[in-house]
């Protein structure tokens, strides 16, 4: 699965002003409503469920990335996008690092393939350091979103 | 006293050989959870492997992974039903093997929650 597969690009942001955990995942809620991935009825919905999965431990991964996600039956295929903190947020996580990359993800409650595959695109991905560092110091979402189409062109599509 | 300082030396000894052949141990896991090796168990993996001193690698096919590092062990992308083989090698590699084995054996403890992932 490649970014394309499931990265809304018009939700994609680069500078996020929330500075705690529950304030990103609503900014990066707000911006899939924007772009018309999510209905603005679910946004609440959403959220909770997302806060919900945190509270049964952080999906913050290391390596100053956190991928928040939760399932919804709102959703009929896999949507997410990417935002920046340059900051960067406290999201507990495993290496105790603050947060800067977050990949957040919505998917469909039957289709627990598409999740691991993009958990494992992203995952891949990042293992590459310099990809992670050029993410977290884009200056804007064109960045992000070349830095991504080039990630799919160069990466070995799964 | 004389037995206690034996009983020292014993103990130093067995360390010493011990780091000196680190042993290798594996066995074969099966993920079990509907949801696949999704981040939370990954998540719990890479906590628990982290308390050993052991290197511990998950292997799936010709993949192989660092499990102290979620990031590694969700590039497995493994789903329901895979087997994987986790090998260990270090010190305390036999009691690391067992933790692990035992966090796959119990499903990560996440039959009866099904709700998020």
């Amino acid at each position: 699965m490649k970014f394309s597969d499931f990265v809304a690009t018009d939700a994609i942001r680069s500078h996020v002003d929330a500075g705690t955990k529950e304030g990103v995942i609503r900014e990066m809620s707000q911006s899939l409503v924007d772009a018309g991935s999510i209905a603005a009825a679910d946004y609440e919905s959403i959220v909770k469920a997302i806060m919900k999965r945190e509270d049964l431990g952080s999906t913050g991964i290391g390596r100053g990335v956190a991928v928040p996600h939760t399932k919804h039956p709102s959703v009929s295929r896999l949507v997410g996008t990417v935002a920046v903190s340059h900051s960067g947020v406290d999201f507990e996580s495993l290496d105790g690092e603050p947060v800067q990359l977050f990949f957040l993800l919505v998917s469909p409650p039957d289709r627990p393939g598409d999740h691991l595959r993009a958990l494992e695109n992203i995952s891949r991905q990042l293992r590459d350091e310099t990809f992670c560092r050029q993410l977290k110091s884009a200056k804007g979402p064109m960045d992000i979103r070349h830095l991504l189409e080039e990630a799919d062109s160069h990466g070995v599509a799964s | 006293m004389n037995v206690s300082v034996v009983g020292q030396h014993e103990d130093r000894l067995a360390g010493i050989l011990n780091s000196m052949s680190d042993q290798m141990v594996s066995r074969e896991v099966v993920v079990g959870m509907p949801q696949g090796l999704h981040a939370r168990p990954a998540d719990q993996l890479a906590r628990e492997a982290r308390k050993w001193q052991s290197r511990i690698e998950l292997l799936n096919n010709s993949q192989r992974v660092d499990g102290k590092s979620i990031l590694e062990v969700l590039t497995l992308a493994a789903e329901a039903g895979t087997r994987l083989v986790v090998e260990v090698t270090g010190p305390d590699a036999h009691e690391a093997l067992k933790a692990i084995g035992t966090l796959f054996d119990r499903n990560f403890n996440e039959q009866e929650n099904n709700e998020g992932r």
